[in-house]
């Protein structure tokens, strides 16, 4: 297990709370809250070590296409890059939609 | 050309009781996670409300040290709202964190919200209790822990139900094993799907510990003849059977709400109990239809 800290630029900010997945196998958790600044704060605590410059590709792309501030936490289970994408984009379309 | 044929499609291959056209129109209940399950059980009039939910934190403190990742429900979701116009609250376990296991946190959930459930029915509010039970017992990474909060959900089931429902529904895939069964025994009802299972010990704990003889984990139709829900129903060790749709095992939940707290406990009846392990001969092993049959003179 392990844990990583990102901080990324943000543009605009999510106003409400939200959750969405499970930790369950190949799946994640995100709680996205109202950010303390204006930045986007990310941690992942993952079950998979080693993997740091995947997180850091996959947050860098999602953030710079979505640059919505929060404090994003994130409870990984082995998920895929494209399905931690999608999780993301679910906890951002309930947090603005 | 011709148009390629179909083979008919036989009811009872995808769901017993359901055509296809029903299967293509339900909404499943199996395929909403424990959250989803929970607000979907109760009245849709907005009123239902989650206690203690993931934004409260309330993970496990014992995952994080061994190297797992905790959940912020720690796996329990608990709803409070109304059912059927009857106060209830909703505890539904999410299968898909630890395979539903129950440690120190998410099993003190649920006794303290059965143990509200019973001081709100004792101040004059009949609040009634809805468990969704999908897991495989204790979270072995918090042992002993573990084994106490499924006896403190014991105890708070038995001290509810002397005042209200307590409901316990099985839609499956997982099922209901271990610790928690023991407390799904004390409901005064319990609701199954054809795909549900209920058992004590799960088949690859029978299977690890007494052999492939014993019990082949493996063979699913062996593992449903006896854990699945028609046999279940069919031996009396559960009340309902409802195919997998969100009405059906709404209706289902709140028919069992409506009928109150019952005078009288399957768990109590030791009598019956007695007179069931006489009619079994060990040596000869029944089929699930002659085990019913030979419970069913048993009770008479």
């Amino acid at each position: 297990m392990q844990t990583l800290n990102l901080t990324f630029p943000a543009t605009s900010a999510v106003s409400k709370s939200v959750h969405v997945g499970v930790v369950g196998s190949g799946d994640l958790e995100v709680l996205l809250s109202p950010p303390d600044g204006d930045a986007v704060m990310v941690r992942v605590r993952t079950s998979v070590d080693g993997f740091d410059e995947v997180w850091t590709n996959v947050l860098t792309r999602f953030f710079t296409e979505y640059p919505a501030g929060g404090k994003y936490e994130i409870n990984d289970f082995g998920a895929t890059p494209g399905m931690v994408t999608l999780r993301l984009r679910q906890a951002l379309q309930e947090a603005t939609g | 050309m011709n148009p390629i044929e179909s083979p008919p499609i036989e009811s009872s291959d995808l769901e017993p009781g359901l055509t296809w056209q029903q299967i293509l129109a339900r909404k499943s209940f199996r395929e909403l996670n424990a959250r989803r399950r929970a607000f979907a059980l109760l009245d849709d009039d907005s009123s239902a409300r989650e206690l203690c939910g993931p934004f409260d934190r309330l993970e496990s403190p014992w995952l994080d040290p061994q190297g797992i990742v905790p959940q912020a429900d720690d796996g329990v979701v608990i709803v409070k709202g109304t059912l059927a116009s009857v106060h209830a609250v909703v505890i539904a376990i999410e299968q898909a964190f630890q395979g539903g296991g129950i440690g120190e946190v998410s099993g003190a959930k649920m006794s303290a919200a059965l143990s509200l459930a019973a001081r709100d029915s004792r101040d004059g509010t009949p609040t009634a209790a809805v468990l969704l039970l999908e897991t495989g017992g204790v979270r072995l990474q918090e042992a002993n822990l573990g084994l106490a909060a499924v006896a403190e959900v014991c105890s708070a089931v038995l001290d509810l139900r002397a005042l209200s429902p307590v409901v316990g529904v099985i839609a499956g895939p997982l099922g209901c094993f271990g610790g928690i069964s023991i407390a799904t025994a004390l409901c005064t009802e319990v609701i199954m799907t054809h795909g549900a299972r209920l058992g004590l010990n799960g088949p690859d704990v029978i299977e690890s510990e007494a052999g492939i003889a014993e019990f082949d984990s493996h063979d699913r139709a062996l593992i449903w003849s006896i854990d699945g829900g028609a046999t279940r129903v069919a031996i009396g060790e559960a009340d309902q059977l409802v195919v997998d749709d969100v009405t059906a095992v709404r209706a289902a939940t709140a028919g069992a709400i409506k009928r109150g707290a019952p005078q009288a406990y399957r768990s109590r009846n030791l009598s019956r109990a007695r007179r069931r392990l006489d009619a079994v001969d060990p040596a000869t092993r029944p089929s699930p239809e002659q085990l019913a049959q030979l419970w069913k003179e048993a009770d008479r």
